[in-house]
């Protein structure tokens, strides 16, 4: 009923902040989740929310807060625009009930680029893990931008690895045909010259087939698949474009064991729909779905056999946007125990907040701690390099579920990072902006 | 020449799609001169419920039944606390009140029914059939067909019944139609009801595409460039439109979409929309509205 309430609210009114953890004034670092329960990308968010709340809940009411610092999330319905992210952003940038803003979840790629230049201003952290604008992975240009696991860039390459792994080697690339059907949008368009890089490496031909917004008629895109004949397909796109193209695919006969979903195709939401096509389809996981990890353990006792999960319906646990929500949330929180040891467990600012993640080291016995071990991979951001992470499982869809088909599998920095440099480098020059030298830096107190 | 025919042919069976979505807003502008933003809302709703009917384990027959008595209900409800209260106000007010009913409406089927997408077997396959060289998709030529039948079905309506011929009068000269004793009120009800039930069949064909959720509703936007070429007012009009749009769209992505960078559909059907608006302002079959200054 409360849900029935909120999204009735969020109907009439388009743009409100929610209910969220009670008031945790003085101790509590104020957390703002600029939310979508209803709007085109709603399947999406519901779970992610659901998987950030539930995490925040475990920690304030299991592990009594981070460092004792209890989190006070706040959430407002913004429907994934980036109009009303801005807007949220303006209302909170100053903290809430006496704690500063620490760091922002942009909770979308649109809204990252909407709010680069202001955050930077203000010095306001933006969280935007496997999103964002790529080259802000450069943090000496970007010092307040954090495309946090997985960037653009890193999924093009995860994916030209995996398909080099299936065919036998990069050697084996060489006089291939590897097609990128992307979202004609800036985020299908973020992995190109990364994909045109890795095709001058290996040799292979790079055939680019963009579906407009919102993609869900495409058989134009896959007749001319069919006729170019590629070994693979990359699928880039996003919402009811991914199973749309999966079940276009099957009926022009490409198989769905040679399509690669990126990050943003690879949930259930976009399996499901597709029915039979969608069997053998793999994805990137940066975020792996599965509920046997540890954390789902812990979540499970405390939170969902307790009735608090912010979950609708618990057959989503462990699902891909959850699993999402928990390990943002995750990342959030050991930034946060960072930030503590160095400034005191208080709510931070924005610019603790910016040390706090620049500091941020999870190896594979902290991950062991926490319950992610698995589900999140190890991860090390410093002011050079805001991503930190780079690597993907793939995991493949049975018809039921997605299972899980490798380990990690790094992306190729040494080819991408002097990409990222270069693209930094002429945004810096373009904008006027002094890069950063960390080793002089005076830094937050 | 082959791959010219199956894209044109493509194009042709996919615009049936859209005037499965077109049709509902022609029957809502005939009988009230209304724009109905919320038609796609309505498309949603529709598929919404059958789809978690089904998923609850409803049979087929019960779900469909289910789903069509809410859609009356959803009707009554609209006529009695949207449509009467407005009465007599401008065409601009009421196309406010319906884009309001299309929030209400998707908000709350979401919040009562979940956001999360769901899958809708309705038991086609998407297989291609060939002829010859030529592919032709199973499941397009199928929703061609129910397209046939339902515009067959509503100019029987339309043709046949009194129903149908009331509704003409009213959408004729509503005063006249007062006059002579039809009930506007009861006209209102049933067209919302009918276009609920269109939008029914659009929802399920759309939905067993593309799955359950909310971007459903933004099936409307294809809609509107085939109601600007066919005439708002004309069912066969819809169905040309589609067919226009459908094969303009297909034809256009594969030939011009290269040389234009592709990803061209979206706006290429609004480019073809401007040129019949300056053309042909009220669309292939649409009414010309005159008017003496």
């Amino acid at each position: 009923m409360r849900n029935f309430l909120i999204a009735a609210l969020m109907a009439g009114v388009s743009f409100a902040a929610l209910p969220g953890a009670p008031a945790q004034a003085e101790t509590a670092q104020y957390v703002p989740l600029p939310t979508y329960r209803v709007g085109a990308y709603a399947s999406s968010g519901e779970l992610w929310w659901a998987g950030e709340k539930d995490y925040f809940r475990y920690i304030n009411e299991v592990e009594g807060g981070v460092d004792g610092v209890k989190i006070s999330y706040e959430e407002f319905e913004t429907e994934w625009s980036p109009d009303r992210t801005v807007e949220v952003y303006e209302r909170v940038k100053a903290g809430k009930d006496g704690s500063p803003l620490a760091f922002f979840f942009t909770h979308g790629t649109p809204a990252t680029y909407a709010l680069l230049e202001k955050a930077a201003v203000d010095k306001i952290p933006l969280i935007d893990p496997a999103g964002g604008k790529t080259e802000t992975v450069d943090g000496l240009v970007f010092p307040y931008a954090f495309p946090l696991l997985f960037s653009y860039y890193s999924q093009a390459s995860t994916g030209i690895n995996y398909i080099a792994q299936r065919e036998g080697g990069f050697e084996k690339l060489k006089g291939k045909k590897i097609a990128t059907v992307y979202h004609d949008s800036a985020y299908g368009r973020a992995s190109q010259p990364a994909i045109d890089l890795l095709a001058k490496k290996y040799g292979f031909e790079n055939i680019q087939i963009p579906v407009a917004d919102p993609g869900v008629e495409q058989s134009p895109q896959w007749r001319q698949i069919r006729e170019a004949k590629p070994d693979w397909v990359f699928l880039r796109t996003w919402g009811a474009s991914t199973p749309v193209a999966l079940k276009t695919a099957a009926r022009f006969s490409f198989p769905a064991d040679h399509i690669i979903g990126d990050v943003w195709a690879g949930s259930e939401s976009d399996a499901i729909p597709a029915g039979a096509a969608a069997i053998g389809y793999s994805a990137l996981a940066p975020y792996p779905a599965g509920g046997d990890f540890e954390i789902h353990r812990r979540l499970k006792k405390n939170i969902l056999d307790q009735g608090k999960s912010d979950l609708r319906d618990p057959k989503y646990f462990g699902a891909v946007n959850y699993n999402v929500g928990l390990v943002n949330a995750a990342l959030a929180v050991e930034a946060l125990r960072v930030g503590h040891k160095k400034f005191g467990a208080r709510p931070l600012n924005g610019e603790e907040g910016r040390w706090a993640f620049e500091h941020l080291s999870i190896d594979d016995a902290r991950l062991k701690d926490i319950g992610f071990y698995g589900l999140l991979q190890p991860i090390r951001i410093t002011p050079e390099d805001h991503e930190g992470g780079g690597a993907a499982r793939i995991q493949s869809w049975d018809g039921q579920k997605w299972v899980l088909k490798t380990d990690w599998i790094k992306a190729d920095h040494a080819l991408l990072d002097p990409l990222i440099r270069q693209g930094a480098e002429l945004y810096a020059k373009q904008h006027g902006i002094a890069v950063r030298n960390p080793a002089t830096e005076a830094g937050p107190k | 020449m082959s791959a010219f025919l199956e894209t044109l042919i493509g194009g042709l069976l996919a615009g049936t799609m859209y005037s499965l979505v077109a049709i509902g807003f022609v029957l809502i502008y005939k009988a009230s001169g209304v724009f109905n933003y919320a038609q796609g809302s309505l498309l949603l709703f529709a598929a919404l419920t059958f789809a978690t009917l089904t998923d609850q384990g409803a049979p087929f027959i019960v779900a469909l039944a289910v789903t069509i008595a809410a859609l009356v209900v959803v009707a009554v409800a609209i006529e009695r606390l949207l449509l009467r209260p407005l009465a007599n106000r401008s065409p601009m007010t009421l196309f406010m009140a319906t884009l309001g009913l299309s929030y209400i409406v998707e908000g709350t089927a979401q919040g009562v029914m979940g956001s999360q997408i769901r899958a809708l077997d309705i038991g086609l396959e998407d297989r291609p059939i060939f002829l010859g060289d030529i592919l032709i998709s199973q499941f397009d030529l199928v929703a061609a067909g129910v397209a046939v039948v339902l515009v067959g079905a509503l100019s029987l309506m339309f043709d046949r019944t009194r129903i149908g011929i009331s509704l003409r009068a009213v959408a004729d000269d509503t005063r006249a139609a007062l006059s002579i004793g039809v009930d506007i009120n009861h006209i209102w009800r049933i067209v919302w009801a009918v276009a609920g039930l269109v939008g029914l069949v659009a929802g399920l064909l759309w939905g067993s595409r593309q799955g359950v959720q909310f971007s459903l509703s933004l099936v409307v936007l294809k809609a509107l460039p085939v109601l600007i070429i066919g005439g708002f007012t004309s069912i066969i009009g819809s169905i040309v439109g589609g067919l226009i749009v459908g094969a303009a769209e297909a034809l256009a992505e594969t030939y011009l979409g290269p040389l234009l960078g592709g990803g061209i559909t979206p706006w290429f059907a609004y480019v073809l929309a401007l040129i019949f608006l300056f053309i042909r302002p009220a669309g292939l079959f649409g009414e010309r509205q005159i008017e003496r200054v």
